[in-house]
């Protein structure tokens, strides 16, 4: 039987807004992923930490607050210090374009907006597990 | 009537609201035949207040144009609300950053990159002197979603009126100080919920004597609908809130009557027009009638269900977000068809950024539209007595109902939050709306219909300059460094020492602005004593 892929969906700092990121968790789990939700005001420290202990395969970080610039950077740099540099990093939320591609030169694999069929990140997830 | 409808196809399978409720093709007398208009509906500013709250209503005095403001410093934010205020605003509405909101000061290290991000960054009576410098208290009323922290940024507003020469019986706004919905929804919590409630009774106390013109809590359900509840949902949850309060106030050992009047309602104006309509109506005849036959009212003022409202966020979209502009008229059209005290209306660039002064403008000139070009104000709740509108207002009403059964039957509000009651609720109908939209049985334009090949963005957006947090950062040592440390020391302990005992805490948090103790100072004092809550996480 294949592996099956583990994914964190995180909600890094103090941004409360977690309609998204729970209703991707659920079309995740659905689509057949094994996910775990972090829930709220987590700092990167404890993102990083978890997704070394639950082995999983991708963390998504949802952030709506602004504070995009910061947090990302820091949890995919402390992931890489732990062992975490396979780990698929996407993400979602407000984040303006530009961002979006400073994210993405930064090694983010994908950025979801509003807007967004789960379908689309499933997909992703997909193509990305299968490389 | 079946035949007429049979012969001609139909363009969807069902036609049911926003929310999921099925709708008649038409609605007939036979729909609200049993409909008392004494007792059901009556007149406006008379029990049960289906009408509206006053009896003069628009006629009488518009709705209050509260636009929700504030980002980067302080000074940014004061210069917005002069602009707001001169573009026509006339309430003041305070959006503070996350860690204003959760009670951190600028420099704590869960604060890094989030100061100024998503409000303003106060953290100090200092700050909030500033945010209004140049705004005389005494003449404008002021909203401040604020929660866990209220009761501190409450004393400093109230200080800076002192300082401004206005008493506190002047002094005119609401704090949102809503803690049972940020369990449910808002989160952005920080005590656990026993605590939480007896600071908001400490304020219900404090006002009622020397505040009598603040709003003690704006009792909402935006945020519960933001979350993604249904619009039965947002009514049942939110007034079930409320009746916990009015219990939580009662059994402080207050008279329900020195603090129910000035209890006040926040609610979410979403699309689904009528479904809007009626919710906002229905919500007034279940609280009236609620307060005086189960929590004894007398004051026809207790019974009143007085409401702010802002235009759906959630409903907003990224794409094509001109479009917006035209969700957000109908949607503050329902809300003044419904009766809203006060309103603030989105900007079409929220789902990107904060609002440029541009869009800002053009939301408050949403308002202005409606209000002096559309007629919607010249006659008092227009659209009673239409049968669709009744009918829909009955329907919500009863299911309201079955909701506090469950609740009640549950053990209230706390124990169903325990439970994770609520959240669940609240998911389900998110996951369920989510699927709807992806199998295209709900529209939205521009994301799964009409959309637009290419989207390329033709609006300035605005940004939070970084140099913002380090600043704040600076301003704060300064503070620090130039304030009598004893006092902030002899403050603080008296705080602790009334937060272990059963001490109003008002009058020890003003002590603690006064002495420029920073809000996460004051709050740090009061967790040592109450502990933090923990979430229990569901999806």
């Amino acid at each position: 039987m294949a592996k099956q892929e583990r994914i964190l969906i995180a909600k890094p700092g103090l941004d409360g807004h977690d309609r998204g990121a729970k209703v991707v968790a659920r079309a995740l789990s659905n689509a057949g992923y094994e996910v775990i939700y972090s829930g709220l005001h987590q700092n990167p420290e404890q993102i990083a930490e978890t997704a070394i202990q639950e082995d999983v395969g991708a963390v998504g970080l949802s952030i709506l607050s602004g504070a995009h610039m910061t947090l990302f950077p820091r949890v995919m740099e402390l992931l890489m210090e732990k062992g975490g540099e396979d780990i698929i990093i996407f993400g979602g939320g407000i984040i303006p374009e530009e961002e979006i591609v400073a994210l993405k030169d930064l090694g983010v694999k994908e950025i979801f907006g509003p807007g967004t069929n789960t379908s689309e990140i499933i997909s992703f997830l997909e193509t990305e597990f299968s490389q | 009537m079946e035949e007429d409808y049979g012969s001609s196809p139909l363009r969807e399978e069902s036609f049911t609201t926003i929310s999921g409720e099925e709708l008649d093709p038409l609605y007939t007398p036979e729909d609200i035949e049993d409909l008392d208009y004494q007792n059901g509906l009556g007149y406006p500013g008379r029990y049960p207040f289906t009408r509206g709250v006053h009896p003069s209503m628009y006629r009488g005095r518009l709705w209050t144009m509260r636009q929700f403001a504030g980002f980067g410093s302080v000074e940014d934010t004061n210069r917005r609300y002069k602009f707001l205020l001169e573009k026509g605003t006339t309430g003041l509405s305070v959006a503070f950053d996350m860690p204003t909101i959760m009670g951190k000061d600028s420099d704590d290290p869960l604060s890094e990159g989030e100061v100024g991000r998503c409000g303003v960054a106060v953290d100090s009576l200092e700050d909030m002197e500033m945010l209004f410098s140049g705004i005389p208290l005494r003449d404008i009323t002021t909203s401040m979603t604020i929660n866990g922290p209220a009761s501190i940024l409450l004393a400093y507003y109230l200080c800076v009126g002192e300082k401004q020469g206005a008493s506190f019986s002047e002094l005119g706004g609401t704090i949102q100080n809503d803690i049972l919905k940020e369990y449910i929804a808002q989160k952005s919590w920080i005590f656990p919920p026993r605590p939480s409630m007896r600071i908001i009774t400490d304020i219900l106390a404090f006002c009622s004597a020397e505040v009598p013109r603040w709003n003690t809590i704006s009792i909402s359900g935006y945020h519960i609908r933001e979350a993604g509840s249904t619009a039965l949902q947002e009514l049942a949850f939110t007034l079930a809130d409320g009746f916990a309060y009015v219990e939580a106030g009662i059994e402080a050992g207050l008279d329900v009557d020195s603090f129910a009047p000035r209890l006040s309602f926040f609610f979410n104006s979403h699309s689904d027009f009528f479904e809007e309509i009626a919710k906002y109506r229905a919500a007034r005849r279940i609280w009236a009638r609620r307060m005086r036959e189960r929590y004894g009212a007398r004051d026809p003022r207790s019974q009143m269900l007085r409401f702010h409202t802002q235009t759906a966020g959630c409903s907003l979209t990224a794409q094509q977000p001109e479009n917006n502009i035209v969700r957000t008229a109908f949607q503050a059209m329902a809300a003044v068809l419904g009766g809203t005290q006060s309103l603030h209306t989105n900007s079409m660039d929220e789902t990107l950024a904060l609002p440029t002064e541009k869009a800002v403008e053009i939301a408050l000139r949403t308002q202005q539209l409606i209000a002096y070009e559309s007629g919607v104000t010249n006659v008092i709740d227009p659209l009673a007595g239409s049968y669709f509108v009744e009918a829909m207002t009955d329907r919500m009403e009863e299911q309201a109902e079955e909701y506090f059964r469950r609740i009640e039957e549950l053990g209230g509000v706390l124990a169903a939050i325990d439970e994770g009651f609520f959240q669940r609720e609240i998911a389900d109908a998110a996951y369920r709306y989510q699927r709807e939209i992806e199998r295209g049985e709900k529209v939205v334009v521009g994301v799964n219909r009409l959309q637009n090949e290419y989207d390329t963005l033709n609006i300035d957006l605005l940004k939070i300059d970084p140099a913002v947090e380090r600043k704040q950062r600076e301003r704060l040592q300064r503070l620090r460094s130039k304030r009598s440390s004893s006092r902030v020391t002899d403050t603080l302990d008296a705080l602790r020492e009334g937060a272990r005992g059963d001490a109003n805490l008002m009058p020890l948090i003003l002590s603690c602005a006064r002495a420029y103790c920073s809000e996460g100072e004051i709050i740090g004092s009061l967790k040592e004593v109450f502990g933090v809550y923990k979430e229990t996480a569901i999806f």
